[in-house]
């Protein structure tokens, strides 16, 4: 089926959220939308849902103008779309989620469920999904409740299918998977919209890549541009993806994880026995795919989780017993995973999510009376130095973007003498101008002498921070990998074989594998090194 | 002061009143939440229905109040006599209707302005002014109740105890003020200072059970309302508070441990009930706007009832802000408790804290949890309840029809959107209010 949107609107009070949008995508083609975070893509792919009204334009399927008054008449007409977070209720299984909405009734309503199961099963089968029909939705990993998501889709016949940052959650060999599910369903003639903003995958799969900036279609691009040439369309500029950054000089191992387990209250082992050190003037990254006991290490560094098990030491000292406030106190510096539950306060203004930890001690507070000239002050100094675009200091920090609010949180973490930097996802959400600033920083503040360790899922961010790379896999540490000494080998420090330790394979073997085999994204890698 | 509610029935009509303003909350929050789609994929929070309900501003509570008036005045119409006799005959001549209700309404308005605000028909000045005076007294408990409930409200606590929190500072302060023999300046400021304690102590109570316990504040605070209920009951039948014999009504409080009346007879000679109370009350909404905006502490408060999660992260113990928040909300019972002991009614009765624990909530909702918002509402619900008195006498007009006005500010408070919608405002956030991302209804959001 041919997609067309023609001069699609949508205005949100001051924000016009998409101006004129023009985008055709033909029958069994996989159509990129690239575009930062905020630039509008969502917003479009609502309004082609049917969730948002248009204020203009008009959507043409097959050349013939439609209306959606809901996703109930874009599902009919035959449009899917696969969220970024997944539709999907844990506790049923795989057809009962499929069935969901649609359900396949006999008489008197009654369930017809081995219906639907068939169909799960049949759909499952063509495009080689391998998903079973009666699994728990909980017990699934990830990419296999994606699929459930696609095939909820296909079900409903959808000819046009939307996903929506579909490898946000996906390890890098799970996002090859999805890579050739989405080569199956285009054989099959289904069209698809991939939106992204990982300029990498949109190198791999898309057959046309139209670019959104401001919420405008700034251009057109063949997937055979380069990285720096779709970055520099998407930002409005030309950017760096790479750090420039020296070698390290590593001194003292300052900060020691020796033997730390973490067990949920339900009794599951979050982090398994892991020990490592971080040196001094040295980036130490996890590495690894969301939810593998990334968080609840960062949690326990802080105080904000009891160990269960094993010592944290800083130079020296044992933070045992240590609440949040002392540690901050001893000189850690901690960017929360997520920005907006555990970073800021949306309602405070700029100023004070500024001293959110600091507001008790000099300058800002005497005893318990507090300043608020000084927060003022001390806020239009941090944010001149940090480069956040602000109104006004006292304004709410929900007014501020995405990437400007976390420099925000990086002036108030690094606005105090460090003894350890920790950084949680640092750049997640955030558009390619702001991640160079932050990366930037934590490579400045490498080079002061601090130790920084960095919890990132995202591969480029640990293979351009990195001194050394330790992968997680439920909850263990597979290997440390020490990018200088590996980029000595023959293979070098590769996606590939930090993608296979991702999924647990050994360090050693998996860098036999990844010598042997270069996977789809792998040689997207490759090739723009030949270039 | 005439209690026109006792006991029980001050407790029952208060637990209607907080149940009456949960669930429109929800229906708010609800409403005006972002949708998963945010347009602009910012931080997209569900606030929580607190939030939503302190969200809107000052204006929203101005037009919470006119609209409340407007349909209490309807209903005053509607239940007045002539209005009902005139409409049997609506359709031959409609005009007889709409102005015999026009006339009850006016009638009944005009009197409770008299009865709260000037009486212009009083002979001498004095009884002129005496019932904005009156007003203020019985706003003194509102606003001292609404104070505590507000800081709760900012720290992102439903403290419902008010009402307990008054009895047992009222208890205190009786007891300090009857039984003790002290110089006089200090015999007021300990009697004050002991409510104050008491009020404090009854509510760190809760405030310990859900720091250390995780207990629902909602559920701990209703309880002990009933515990201080039974409680005063007991205490009032005990020989030391009971030479009597009646089990209502304890020795009065010595004449040291009185609040002074505020404005002496020499100067305007009429029995004016205002006291010092009320200076303590302007005091106590200085010492609240201190403490939410320019404290260490207050800042801890908000920054716990904004957003907990980010508190914690830097370094904030939200158990110990949660305990230190309720000690202070049950300080400000404690005083409100002292203003009617030591000062309005000078000694302790059953009735003691009336509905006032309950109404607190309220002006706290429509004062928007600021502390001089609080103050202000907190002055309204006093002039209603004063008003009402002379309104009753006057027209005829039910002295219930103040509670509800009361009922319908609480209901339209809560529901922001219905007010907008009556007054075609537009909505806060920018965003339209139609297309608001419509979720299929049958999928449920699993993030």
């Amino acid at each position: 089926m041919k997609l067309e949107l023609q001069g699609i609107t949508k205005v949100f009070g001051p924000l016009v959220a998409n101006d004129h949008i023009d985008l055709v995508v033909e029958p069994g083609e996989i159509h990129a939308l690239l575009g930062e975070n905020g630039a509008g893509k969502s917003t479009l792919m609502n309004v082609l849902y049917g969730l948002y009204d248009p204020d203009d334009g008009q959507i043409l399927l097959d050349d013939r103008p439609v209306r959606f008054k809901g996703p109930g008449d874009a599902v009919a007409a035959g449009i899917g779309m696969v969220h970024q977070h997944f539709m999907l209720v844990p506790v049923f299984t795989v057809a009962e989620s499929v069935a969901l909405g649609y359900e396949p009734t006999g008489p008197a309503g009654v369930l017809k469920l081995d219906e639907a199961r068939a169909r799960v099963k049949q759909i499952s089968d063509r495009f080689g999904f391998d998903v079973d029909p009666d699994a728990l939705i909980e017990d699934l990993p990830v990419g296999v409740q994606q699929r459930v998501e696609i095939i909820k889709a296909l079900s409903r016949d959808a000819k046009v299918l939307i996903l929506d940052e579909p490898t946000a959650v996906l390890t890098p060999q799970e996002t090859d998977e999805l890579i050739g599910i989405m080569g199956e369903l285009k054989e099959a003639g289904t069209s698809i919209v991939f939106i992204t903003h990982k300029l990498r995958e949109v190198r791999a799969v898309a057959d046309r890549i139209t670019v959104i900036r401001r919420g405008k279609v700034v251009g057109e691009a063949r997937p055979t541009s380069t990285e720096t040439e779709l970055a520099s369309l998407m930002v409005g500029r030309s950017v760096n993806l790479s750090v420039q950054k020296s070698a390290a000089t590593p001194g003292e191992a300052a900060f020691r994880v020796e033997g730390l387990s973490v067990v949920s209250p339900t009794g599951a082992v979050l982090v398994d026995d892991i020990s490592f050190d971080v040196h001094g003037g040295e980036i130490m990254c996890i590495a690894g795919v969301q939810g593998n006991g990334q968080t609840e290490l960062a949690e326990v560094v802080l105080g904000l989780e009891e160990a269960d098990a094993g010592r944290l030491t800083l130079d020296g000292q044992d933070l045992r017993g240590r609440s949040v406030k002392q540690r901050l106190r001893a000189g850690i510096g901690f960017v929360p995973e997520d920005r907006s539950t555990d970073g800021v306060v949306a309602s405070f203004s700029i100023a004070e999510n500024l001293v959110l930890d600091l507001y008790d001690t000099e300058p800002f507070a005497k005893g318990i009376s507090m300043s608020p000239a000084r927060v003022v002050a001390n806020a239009e100094q941090r944010a001149e130095e940090f480069d956040v675009r602000y109104t006004s200091v006292q304004d709410p920090i929900s007014t501020l973007s995405g990437g400007n609010a976390q420099k925000v949180v990086l002036a108030r973490e690094m606005s105090r003498p460090l003894r350890l930097l920790v950084a949680s996802q640092p750049t997640r959400g955030l558009d390619v101008g702001s991640i160079e600033f932050v990366h930037k920083r934590m490579v400045a503040e490498r080079d002061n002498g601090t130790p920084v360790l960095i919890v990132s899922t995202e591969l480029d961010e640990v293979l351009n921070l990195a001194d050394r790379i330790a992968v997680m896999y439920r909850g263990r540490i597979v290997g440390i990998v020490d990018v200088a000494e590996e980029n000595g080998t023959a293979g070098g420090v590769n996606r590939d074989m930090l993608g296979l330790m991702m999924a647990g394979v050994p360090m050693d073997e998996a860098r036999t594998q990844a010598a042997e085999h270069h996977s789809i994204l792998g040689q997207a890698y490759m090739e723009e090194d030949a270039q | 002061m005439t209690d026109h509610s006792h006991q029980s029935e001050g407790s029952d009509a208060g637990n209607e009143q907080a149940v009456a303003a949960a669930p429109p909350a929800e229906v708010a929050a609800e409403e005006t939440a972002p949708g998963g789609h945010g347009p602009t994929h910012r931080e997209d929070e569900r606030p929580s229905v607190i939030h939503q309900i302190l969200a809107g501003g000052a204006l929203m509570s101005v037009l919470a109040v006119v609209l409340a008036l407007l349909i209490g005045g309807l209903l005053i119409a509607f239940a007045d006599e002539d209005t009902r006799a005139a409409s049997g005959y609506f359709f031959s001549r409609p005009s007889d209707m709409l102005s015999a209700g026009w006339t009850a309404m006016r009638d009944a308005y005009v009197a409770m302005f008299r009865g709260s605000v000037l009486d212009w028909n009083a002979p001498t000045f004095a009884g002129m002014i005496k019932p904005f005076t009156e007003s203020m007294v019985f706003s003194v408990p509102l606003i001292l109740a609404g104070l505590g409930i507000a800081v709760g409200f900012r720290a992102g606590l439903f403290n419902i105890g008010a009402q307990g929190q008054i009895i047992v500072g009222a208890i205190v302060a009786a007891w300090l003020g009857f039984a003790f023999d002290m110089p006089p300046v200090i015999h007021l400021l300990v009697a004050v200072l002991g409510g104050a304690i008491g009020g404090a102590v009854y509510a760190g109570v809760a405030g310990v059970l859900k720091a250390r316990f995780g207990a629902n504040e909602v559920i701990v605070t209703i309880m002990l309302n009933y515990i201080a209920v039974y409680l005063i009951g007991y205490i009032l039948k005990t020989p030391q508070f009971n030479p009597g014999r009646t089990g209502q009504r304890s020795p009065a409080v010595s004449a040291e441990a009185t609040f002074p009346h505020l404005v002496p007879d020499w100067l305007l000679p009429n029995d004016f009930r205002l006291h010092w109370g009320f200076v303590m009350a302007v005091l106590a909404t200085v010492f609240v706007w201190w403490l939410l905006e320019r404290s260490t502490i207050g800042f801890e408060i908000r920054a716990v009832g904004a957003n907990p999660a980010a508190a914690r992260t830097a370094g904030m113990s939200v158990g110990r802000i949660t305990i230190i928040t309720m000690l202070v909300a049950g300080a400000l019972a404690g005083l409100a408790a002292s203003g009617q002991v030591l000062g309005t009614e000078r000694s302790l009765t059953v009735g003691v804290a009336a509905s006032f624990g309950f109404d607190a909530i309220t002006v706290a909702l429509l004062g928007r949890s600021r502390p001089w918002g609080t103050f202000f509402a907190g002055l309204l619900f006093g002039a209603l309840k004063a008003g009402g008195f002379l309104m009753q006498s006057l027209t005829q007009t039910p002295i219930d029809i103040v509670l509800v006005v009361q009922s319908l500010i609480v209901l339209l408070i809560a529901a922001p959107p219905l007010v907008r919608a009556v007054f075609r405002l537009p909505s806060p956030t920018g965003r339209p209010r139609r297309p608001r991302p419509a979720r299929t209804t049958t999928e449920e959001v699993t993030a």
